[in-house]
C-alpha cells in the first residue's frame, strides 16, 4: 500500500480544517501517516527540534525532507494554504522533485498521476501529469469534506538542523484582537468603482453595522486608495463565504468572483442590468446604488423601530 | 543596493475566461496583458527601496518576446534594467522556469555583483504554483519568506512582515535574501510621461531560454462547471428597499 505522509498545521493541538481535509484526501490515495511539528503529540510522526519554536518554513521543510529520505513514502501532502504551499515548495526544492499545488483530484495512472489542479485562483482548472518517485502535492481548500481521522501513537522524529536555518523563523509575533472580520462576517457589504468615492462607503459601513457584517471592496477601490487592501475580495485579496454578499457597483470580473463565489446568497446592486455580477447573482436591484442603499438603511431602521 | 524583481506576463481576462481550441491557453485575442497584482507591488516596493537606499532595480521575465511589454511597463515606473528570457510562448513548468531564471540571475550576478534583495510575487496570476521563487532561492542559496506585506532594510538585514488571520509575524533575513510579496504591501504608482518615454527607448537584454522540463506536465486547461443561477430582480431604484429588507428577514439577518 502507498504510504502517504500528510503535513498538518495545528495551533497548540487544534488542527486546521484544511489539514483535516488533506488527511481525508490522502486517505483516498493510500495509508496516511500524520506529520506534525511541535510539542503536542498528534500521532504519526512528531517532528521535534530545539530550533523549531515557531513557524520556520526552511527548517520545517528540511525536517520533512529528512523524514522523506528516511521513510521513502510514495506521497507527501499538505493543505493548500499559505503555509502548506510554502513548506511544500521548500521540500520540493530540497529534494529536486516536482510539486503540484492546489490539487482537486488525483487519478493514479501506472506510476504517474493524472491530476486536476486550480489555476487563476479557481477561475480555471488544469489537467496535468505528475511523474516522480515521491509525489508532492497540496490539496486545494474545500474540495473534500473532512472526515474523522483515527490518530494513533506518535513517534518522535528528530531532524538534524543547521543553526543557519533559524534565519527564516518568525522573529517576532504580534497577536491581533479579533473583531468581526471579512472572513467570519455573516454578511459582507461590498463596494466597487460604482460607489464613486471613499465617502461613498459611509452608507455601506452603516448597513454592514446594522447587519453585524463587514465591508468589502473590489480591486479598483483599493487601487484608487479608497479602502485599505485588507478589505479587498478576490483572487489577490480575501476569500469570503458569507450567508449574504451584497455587491454594490461591482461589475463581476472573474478575479473578483472567485473571491466571493462561495457565498450562500448574492445580491447585486448595479445600474447595469447586463453586468455579469447581476446575471450571476441570486438577487438584484437595478439602479443607482446610493439612493437604493439609503432607502434600504431607512427601511431596516423603520422595521427595527416598529 | 542591487534589487531584482521577477514578473510573469499573463492575459487579463474580464468576466469570463475563454480557452483556445486546443485548450492549452486562454484565448487572448481580445485581451490585454498584465502581470499579477502581487508582482506589480513587488516592482513598486523595489523602486521605493531604491529611492531610500540608492542603487538600481532590474526586472526579469521568462516568456514570449511580447513580454517585453511588461518589462517596459516596469521601466516606465522606475526600474533601471530589463532582462528577458525568450521562450516560444508555451507554458513552462515551475522547475524549468526556476532553473532558467536562477541561471540567468547567477550570470547577471557574476557580471555585475550580487543582488541584495530579489523580489517575486507570492504566486503567479495564471498558474499559481507557489514555488518558482522558493526554487530560485534554493538554487542561489538565499533565504526566502512568502506572504510578505511589509519590508524594511537595515544593517544588512531585511525585516519582512506577514499577516496571518490572527497575528502579524515579523521575519528578519540576512542579506542577500529573497521575499515573495503580496498585493497590499503598497499602492503602486502610475507611469509618468517622462517614464513612458524612457521605457520606449530602454534596452531590453534578450536571450533565448533553454528548457529543462520538470515532472509536472500540463495537458490541458478547462473551465470549472458554472452553476446556473436565475436572478430574481427585487426591483428598480429605491422602491426595491422593502423587498430587500424582506430578504434580510428571510435569511435571518435582522
Ligand atoms: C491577476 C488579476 C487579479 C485580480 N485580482 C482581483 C481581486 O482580488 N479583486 C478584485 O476585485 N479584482 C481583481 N482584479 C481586477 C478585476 O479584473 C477588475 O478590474 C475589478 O474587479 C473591477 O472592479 P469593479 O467591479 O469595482 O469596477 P468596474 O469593472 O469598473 O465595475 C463597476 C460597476 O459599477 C457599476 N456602476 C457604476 N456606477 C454605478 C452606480 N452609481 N450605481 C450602481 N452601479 C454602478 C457599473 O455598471 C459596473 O458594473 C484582478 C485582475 C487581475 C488581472
Ligand atoms: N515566467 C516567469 N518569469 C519571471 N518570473 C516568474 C515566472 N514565473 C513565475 N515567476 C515568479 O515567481 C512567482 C511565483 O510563481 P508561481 O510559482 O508560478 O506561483 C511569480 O509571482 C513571479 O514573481
Amino acid at each position: 500500500m502507498n504510504r502517504v505522509l500528510v503535513y498538518i498545521e495545528h495551533d497548540d493541538g487544534v488542527i486546521a480544517e484544511t489539514s483535516m481535509q488533506a488527511l481525508t484526501f490522502g486517505g483516498g490515495l493510500g495509508e496516511v501517516e500524520v506529520v506534525s511539528v511541535g510539542e503536542t503529540a498528534l500521532g504519526g510522526w512528531q517532528i521535534q527540534h530545539p530550533l523549531l519554536t515557531d513557524y520556520a518554513p526552511e527548517a520545517i521543510a528540511e525536517s520533512l525532507a529528512q523524514l522523506v529520505g528516511a521513510e521513502m513514502p510514495g506521497v507527501v501532502l499538505a493543505g493548500g494554504t499559505e503555509r502548506g504551499n510554502e513548506v511544500m515548495a521548500h521540500v520540493a526544492a530540497l529534494l529536486d522533485l516536482p510539486l503540484a499545488a492546489n490539487v482537486t483530484e488525483v487519478r493514479p495512472s501506472g506510476d504517474a498521476w493524472d491530476l486536476t489542479r486550480i489555476r487563476w485562483g479557481g477561475s480555471l482548472l488544469e489537467e496535468a501529469t505528475l511523474t516522480a518517485i515521491v509525489k508532492l502535492a497540496t490539496v486545494a481548500p474545500h474540495v473534500i469534506e473532512a472526515a474523522n481521522f483515527p490518530f494513533r501513537a506518535a513517534t518522535v522524529f528528530t531532524p538534524e538542523l543547521a543553526d543557519e536555518l533559524a534565519r527564516t523563523m518568525v522573529f517576532e509575533r504580534v497577536t491581533l484582537s479579533e473583531g468581526i472580520t471579512l472572513t467570519t462576517a455573516p454578511v459582507v457589504v461590498s463596494g466597487g468603482r460604482g460607489v464613486g468615492s471613499p465617502e461613498g462607503f459611509a452608507v455601506l459601513e452603516e448597513l454592514a453595522g446594522m447587519l453585524g457584517g463587514a465591508v468589502g471592496c473590489s480591486r479598483v477601490v483599493t487601487n484608487n486608495g479608497w479602502r485599505p487592501h485588507s478589505d479587498q475580495v478576490g483572487q489577490t485579496g480575501t476569500r469570503v463565504a458569507p450567508n449574504l454578499y451584497i455587491a454594490c457597483g461591482i461589475s463581476g470580473a472573474i478575479q473578483h468572483w472567485v473571491g466571493m463565489m462561495a457565498s450562500k446568497n448574492v445580491l447585486a446592486i448595479n445600474n447595469d442590468a447586463e453586468a455579469p455580477m447581476v446575471t450571476k447573482a441570486d438577487y438584484a436591484v437595478i439602479g443607482d446604488l446610493h439612493p437604493i442603499l439609503d432607502a434600504i438603511v431607512a427601511e431596516v431602521r423603520r422595521r427595527r423601530a416598529g | 543596493m542591487r534589487l531584482l524583481v521577477c514578473v510573469k506576463r499573463v492575459p487579463a481576462p474580464g468576466a469570463r475566461i475563454n480557452l483556445t481550441e486546443d485548450a492549452q491557453a486562454i484565448d487572448a485575442r481580445h485581451l490585454s496583458f498584465t502581470v499579477s497584482p502581487h508582482e506589480e507591488c513587488a516592482v513598486e516596493e523595489a523602486i521605493r527601496l531604491k529611492e531610500i537606499h540608492g542603487g538600481s532595480v532590474t526586472v526579469m521575465t521568462l516568456g514570449p518576446a511580447e513580454a517585453e511589454e511588461q518589462l517596459r511597463y516596469a521601466v516606465s515606473v522606475g526600474a533601471d534594467q530589463a532582462a528577458l528570457l525568450v521562450t516560444n510562448g508555451s507554458d513552462w513548468d515551475p522547475q524549468a522556469t526556476a532553473a532558467a531564471l536562477a541561471a540567468r540571475i547567477a550570470e547577471a550576478e557574476a557580471a555585475d555583483g550580487v543582488f541584495d534583495l530579489i523580489l517575486v510575487g507570492n504566486e503567479s496570476a495564471d498558474s499559481g504554483g507557489y514555488q518558482v521563487g522558493v526554487r530560485v532561492a534554493h538554487t542561489l542559496g538565499r533565504p526566502i519568506v512568502g506572504g510578505i506585506k511589509g519590508l524594511a532594510i537595515e544593517d544588512g538585514f531585511v525585516s519582512a512582515r506577514r499577516e496571518t488571520g490572527s497575528a502579524v509575524e515579523v521575519y528578519r533575513l540576512p542579506l542577500p535574501a529573497m521575499v515573495a510579496v503580496k498585493e497590499g504591501i503598497n499602492l503602486p504608482r502610475y507611469p509618468t510621461l517622462p517614464g513612458r518615454l524612457k521605457a520606449k527607448k530602454a534596452e531590453v537584454a534578450s536571450a533565448p531560454a533553454s528548457a529543462n522540463p520538470g515532472g509536472l506536465v500540463m495537458n490541458r486547461l478547462l473551465t470549472p462547471a458554472e452553476q446556473k443561477t436565475t436572478t430574481t430582480i427585487l426591483g428598480r431604484g429605491p422602491e426595491a428597499a422593502p423587498a430587500v429588507v424582506d430578504l434580510f428577514e428571510e435569511l435571518g439577518l435582522l
